[in-house]
């Protein structure tokens, strides 16, 4: 066991970016995530990386996006509306295979919102955003030490693949603190070349980075072919997930994040009450683990989707549960959080429910 | 006399530039500096979005194609990890000065060591000739169809007295390809902005007026006519900033 040290979940996700080589980091302030760019900024000059407090969100991934092309391991981070102006860059990376992390320490929203914790940016981190078929590899850490853990292997990620990776947090969990345990970093894939890396055409063939794919005619579509051959194949090695509590469990709920932990805490206060109840809970939302979630639907009576947002997580989670048993929801946005009590009072009115039809 | 040849820079591809576009020419002035220098081997260009996106397959050294308007920032990421590298951008007066004005302004003022290239031809010529930042007062594009002003856009942006205000900026010249004097004092000018970078002195951006026969609806020798007498008039040439 090291040492463990208390830490902001931002912090830690600075710390793990440090520990796991970032040596770029360009970002503009919005709260909930300002400890991102202030950690950063007295955290890169010690280990010689680059901190630049760029003028707005959308320089800030342009400058992520010349950094990477440079072969630098690098990031950004924001929230939620700061994440939005950040998608035409985004959409670039992705098309240019470059590998980069971006952080959304999510907020409410729609438009400036609030700035209380949200997961209303669901299917913007995991369907799109930006323009384009493409996709991002999603992480949802559901703890201090988790985000510090999945930074790690995040950059990893980005480089196995080729692809950017966004860490999809949350105010709650980007503000608490907790004790972290400071693993030092190991490659957890074996990491290929940068043979993109434009670093001047000494002794080579000069290097292009680009995006635009005009000839032949069908250049664009064979470009995306190959991406979409890309994302298969994470979709086919990538898919991590918990399972707490769902050994002969009668409902399953299905969170991520900050939600998940809280679901956690309602279970135990169900299961004291004799009702059984298990969590299904994504690490990675994009690939989405959809394989839990069907073999559950197969042996559960029902399923309860917890999120902060009015229903967006759900939609992955009916398309892997198809239909196989009922899909409650508990989920509001705008700085909603759900307590145990409020997830207990559901699960208590799902299981009344059954009672009843079975009498 | 001089013996003219090639320069090694530019590769052979026959360029997608209409015949009197001013591109071509400060492709070239760029390539012959880049090879005077010596600097082809640690030398990363960005391309922007316009008529000069294709710049790799142009030139003869590494390139990034960027979001429009972006470069400034794509620079900065690529000069801070690679302060050892040359590092330029290549900007039509959209990307530079209409969609990308925050980026320029502030890697201007950040004082970032990187060569600036302002093509400056007052029209979107890639999208078929639609109002640029530095279309000129009463004239026309297909956005302006009676001419500039009369659904309030403004007078032209003037790019180099708008940076000259900037403590962090190095160097700014404004100067044309449109007389063979003007050609000269552009490579000049262009040369001392890659030294400059070479030097560490920092972000030095070169200003050129150029032609655009085809969305100006003008012939190659009226174009030219129009660079040396209505361009220059709105957009005088010389240096506006030299603290190298």
């Amino acid at each position: 066991m090291g040492k463990k040290i208390l830490l902001k979940g931002n912090e830690a996700m600075c710390e793990a970016a440090v520990q796991a080589g970032c040596r770029f980091f360009a970002g503009y302030p919005i709260t909930p995530q300002n400890e991102v760019p202030e950690y950063m900024s007295k955290r890169m000059p010690q280990v010689d990386g680059v901190f630049v407090q760029a003028e707005s969100e959308i320089a800030a991934i342009n400058m992520v996006f010349g950094a990477s092309a440079s072969g630098a391991r690098c990031m950004t981070s924001s929230s939620s509306p700061g994440i939005s102006l950040k998608q035409e860059g985004i959409s670039y990376i992705t098309s240019a295979e470059l590998p980069c992390l971006i952080a959304n320490v999510q907020r409410g929203g729609p438009g400036l919102g609030n700035i209380r914790a949200s997961q209303a940016d669901y299917f913007q981190a995991v369907k799109g955003g930006g323009h384009g078929d493409y996709r991002l590899i999603v992480l949802a850490p559901a703890s201090v030490q988790e985000i510090y853990n999945l930074t790690m292997n995040a950059f990893d990620w980005a480089d196995y693949y080729r692809n950017p990776v966004m860490i999809l947090g949350d105010g709650i969990s980007g503000q608490m603190a907790e004790p972290v345990e400071i693993l030092p970093y190991e490659p957890i894939v074996d990491l290929p070349a940068k043979d993109f890396v434009l670093d001047g055409c000494a002794g080579r063939k000069p290097r292009v980075v680009k995006t635009l794919y005009l000839r032949p005619t069908d250049a664009l579509v064979t470009h995306n072919e190959h991406l979409q051959e890309k994302y298969k194949r994470i979709e086919s090695e990538l898919s991590l997930y918990e399972e707490y509590e769902t050994a002969n469990a009668e409902i399953v709920i299905a969170a991520y994040g900050i939600t998940a932990r809280i679901a956690k805490g309602a279970i135990r206060l169900a299961r004291k009450k004799g009702i059984a109840v298990g969590l299904i809970r994504p690490i990675t939302l994009w690939p989405f683990p959809s394989d839990p979630f069907a073999a559950a639907a197969e042996t559960v009576g029902q399923m309860l989707v917890v999120e902060m947002s009015h229903g967006q997580f759900i939609e992955d989670v009916k398309l892997a549960v198809d239909s196989a048993c009922p899909v409650e929801f508990l989920g509001k946005g705008g700085g909603w959080y759900p307590t145990e009590e409020i997830i207990l009072e559901k699960i208590e009115s799902m299981a009344a429910a059954v009672a009843k039809r079975g009498m | 006399m001089p013996t003219l040849k090639r320069t090694e820079i530019l590769t052979d591809a026959r360029t997608h530039y209409c015949p009197g576009c001013g591109h071509g020419i400060a492709h070239r002035l760029v390539a012959e500096v880049i090879e005077e220098l010596g600097i082809r081997e640690k030398t990363i260009g960005t391309a922007p979005v316009g008529c000069a996106v294709l710049l790799y397959d142009y030139f003869n050294c590494d390139i990034i194609e960027c979001a429009h308007g972006r470069p400034p920032a794509v620079a900065t990421g690529i000069k801070r990890v690679q302060p050892d590298k040359i590092v330029f951008t290549y900007q039509g007066d959209g990307d530079l000065a209409a969609i990308g004005t925050g980026e320029t302004i502030h890697a201007a003022n950040r004082g970032e060591n990187i060569t600036v290239i302002f093509i400056n031809n007052a029209i979107y010529g890639m999208t078929g000739g639609q109002m640029a930042p530095t279309t000129l007062t009463g004239m026309v594009s297909t956005t302006t169809q009676n001419g500039r002003g009369e659904h309030g856009e403004g007078p032209p942006l003037k790019v180099c007295e708008l940076l000259s205000a900037l403590d962090g900026v190095c160097y700014l010249e404004r100067t044309a390809v449109s007389t063979p004097k003007n050609v000269n004092a552009t490579k000049r000018a262009i040369k001392k902005a890659f030294q400059n970078q070479i030097d560490g002195k920092g972000f030095s951006l070169v200003e050129v007026l150029s032609m655009c026969p085809t969305d100006w609806k003008l012939s190659t020798e009226k174009s030219v006519d129009f660079v040396n007498n209505e361009m220059k008039k709105a957009f005088p040439l010389g240096v506006y900033k030299d603290e190298g």
